[in-house]
């Protein structure tokens, strides 16, 4: 960032970013930076699990029922080999929440995705086109939002699990949760873009992309998404930390992932038979992995909605 | 507003109508009733024969039709396993489910108005910063953890607080049983409540403190200090008031949402309501209890949401009666 180069190169992607508004008030706020910080090493632990981890809590001829049950290392009892000690099946602790933590990241970020695509494609629409569509479509976000997601994706997974039967059900757990949680979300995204299209719609540059005799298509995916991008922003961090909530409540009933291929969720489930005879590690552990990872991305939500300042849907 | 009332009325049915579908289909592709009725024992002959009696043999229209014409009389099917009346069941477990709302609705409006208008009033104050803090917190943490979190700490570690069931239930009327009659419920009841009003607790502090922050701007507020009216009177009596409107709306949907998580509460606590039942019901693929809960819930959102509505287009001259359809 000397003063002599940025008349020659033009500024790089990343030092626009590190320079602009947005990239000051992250430096100037502790607690984004600490919260992304620890954001980007729970990041790292779930996508190199496989590298990192010590044992494959996947493969059954590394798991041992003898060996369940062990405290962490710094209680007394403990075997050396265990960073947190081992499960109900003798798995261990250490390795199975890596494990577990990517797949609660996947499945919320996944579902987001989802979600995204779906709301601001019928944001999109809705708003563009307006007239009967939009009504229609507004009415059917009103209905869909009135109804919780918990309690629609909980009626939804019970009744799939009873019609396939828990095997087959467990085998393609991850894509019914994704779909579920991705589904009954729509409406957050499709609400906010409508209202950013219908603001943004009366604005002289859509005119003139029109007047250039550009398509409906390319003016709402070209010219309005980019200018609605700071209000998806802000619900993205929000709906992620949901998803992940929404994922482990599930698991936790026993409508998500099964123990075999445990999320976060499903191994708190696990642990929690055997809170009463006092192996509360089994529970515990993974319970504040998941509190500090939908903590920091609700902080950072946060701090970008206190940045953006964008003007959300409400009511 | 008559217009807008028969048009949301008339919305609410077809939505009822809707979930009354889904619950016919669901009925029609999960398990047999006839082996549920008879068990594997009965020869094929008989088996027809009653088929044709049962009506199971019908078209998929005739049987819905059967199916909604007995819905609309209060009839949706025998639980397999109880023998009893889907609805009958499910009646008699919703008492403890709605005594549960009860108690943590009591601890979200007692809590949530003052802390709201406190951290409203004096945002820059240290306990402003550490319930705002908190509330971050607490929107982060599960329901089911905070639940596990307090039987292991109050029940298991303390021992101060039973960790599961009612207790003792002192009889009301009818099939209602209460938990707020007696020292033993009100201990059974406490933890559960708790828990479930932790994660709405933090989302109503946020609502009504940015609330009241907006009203505290308007210029009627300034015009009550300007006049020398008592700061206490102003926040309380002038500005909550008009802070309540979206926070009444907001809680009457948050209700709805409240059955949702009775289902995580009474899975931990062990609470014999409506929500334990409905998971048992899935475990044991008791197809009419699942689909009368279906519809008795979405009945109650269904209610809700319909009544809110038409609270907040009541009290509310200013809202736009035209997008919300009428």
């Amino acid at each position: 960032m000397s003063s002599l180069s940025t008349n020659e190169i033009p500024a790089s992607r990343w030092s626009r970013i590190w320079n602009s508004k947005m990239g000051h008030s992250f430096r100037g706020n502790p607690v984004a930076v600490v919260s992304l910080a620890i954001f980007l090493v729970i990041a790292f632990g779930a996508i190199f699990a496989p590298l990192i981890a010590p044992f494959d809590p996947y493969d059954p001829g590394q798991i041992d029922i003898m060996n369940s049950e062990y405290p962490p290392i710094w209680i007394e009892g403990a075997d050396p080999q265990f960073l947190f000690g081992t499960d109900d099946q003798g798995r261990d602790l250490w390795s199975t929440i890596l494990y577990g933590t990517r797949l609660s990241l996947m499945i919320g970020l996944c579902a987001v995705a989802l979600q995204a695509v779906l709301g601001i494609s019928i944001g999109l629409l809705a708003g563009y086109i307006g007239g009967r569509l939009d009504s229609l479509l507004m009415r059917l976000a009103d209905i869909q939002l009135s109804f919780s997601t918990l309690m629609v994706a909980i009626i939804f997974l019970a009744v799939t699990q009873a019609m396939f039967g828990s095997e087959t059900f467990n085998q393609y757990a991850i894509y019914f949760l994704i779909a579920v949680i991705g589904v009954a979300e729509w409406p957050q995204y499709a609400r906010t873009v409508r209202a950013t299209v219908l603001a943004e719609k009366k604005k002289e540059y859509v005119d003139s992309a029109r007047v250039l005799g550009f398509g409906p298509m390319r003016i709402m995916v070209r010219h309005i998404l980019p200018n609605s991008l700071s209000p998806i922003f802000v619900i993205s961090t929000v709906q992620v930390a949901n998803a992940i909530i929404s994922e482990a409540s599930l698991s936790f009933l026993g409508l998500g992932m099964p123990p075999s291929q445990p999320s976060l969720g499903s191994l708190i489930s696990s642990g929690f038979d055997y809170i009463f005879s006092g192996s509360w590690w089994i529970t515990a552990i993974p319970g504040v992995v998941l509190v500090v990872l939908v903590l920091v991305i609700n902080l950072l939500g946060d701090w970008m909605r206190d940045v953006l300042n964008p003007k959300l849907y409400k009511g | 507003m008559l217009a807008y009332l028969v048009k949301r009325v008339f919305q609410a049915i077809a939505v009822m109508f809707a979930i009354s579908l889904i619950g016919f289909a669901i009925q029609d592709n999960l398990g047999d009733p006839l082996r549920a009725l008879v068990g594997v024992s009965v020869s094929e002959e008989v088996r027809d024969q009653l088929r044709d009696e049962l009506g199971l043999n019908d078209g998929f229209v005739t049987q819905y039709l059967r199916f909604l014409g007995n819905a609309l009389h209060g009839d949706l099917g025998t639980s397999y396993f109880f023998k009893e009346p889907a609805l009958d069941v499910i009646l008699k477990k919703m008492p403890a489910t709605l005594e549960l709302v009860l108690g943590a609705t009591l601890i979200i409006v007692g809590l949530s108005v003052p802390l709201g208008v406190y951290t409203a009033i004096k945002p820059k104050s240290i306990l402003s910063g550490i319930i705002m803090g908190l509330s971050i917190v607490g929107i982060s943490i599960p329901v089911f953890l905070t639940a596990i979190l307090m039987i292991f700490v109050f029940a298991v570690n303390l021992g101060w607080f039973p960790s599961y069931g009612r207790g003792e239930v002192v009889h009301v009327f009818g099939s209602w049983d209460t938990n707020f009659a007696s020292f033993d419920g009100l201990m059974h009841v406490l933890l559960p409540s708790v828990a479930l009003a932790s994660i709405m607790l933090p989302l109503f502090v946020r609502l009504i403190r940015a609330e009241m922050m907006e009203v505290l701007q308007s210029e009627y507020v300034k015009f009550a200090k300007a006049k020398g009216l008592r700061p206490m009177r102003i926040y309380f009596v002038h500005a909550l008031k008009n802070t309540l409107l979206p926070v009444i709306t907001v809680g009457g949907v948050q209700i709805g949402t409240m059955v949702a998580y009775t289902i995580l509460t009474e899975t931990v606590f062990q609470w014999p309501g409506m929500g334990f039942m409905f998971l048992e019901a899935v475990n044991r693929v008791d197809t009419p209890l699942i689909v009368a809960y279906l519809i008795v819930v979405g009945f109650i959102f269904v209610v809700t949401n319909t009544i809110v509505d038409l609270i907040y287009g009541l009290v509310n001259p200013t809202v736009n009666l035209a997008r919300m359809g009428a």
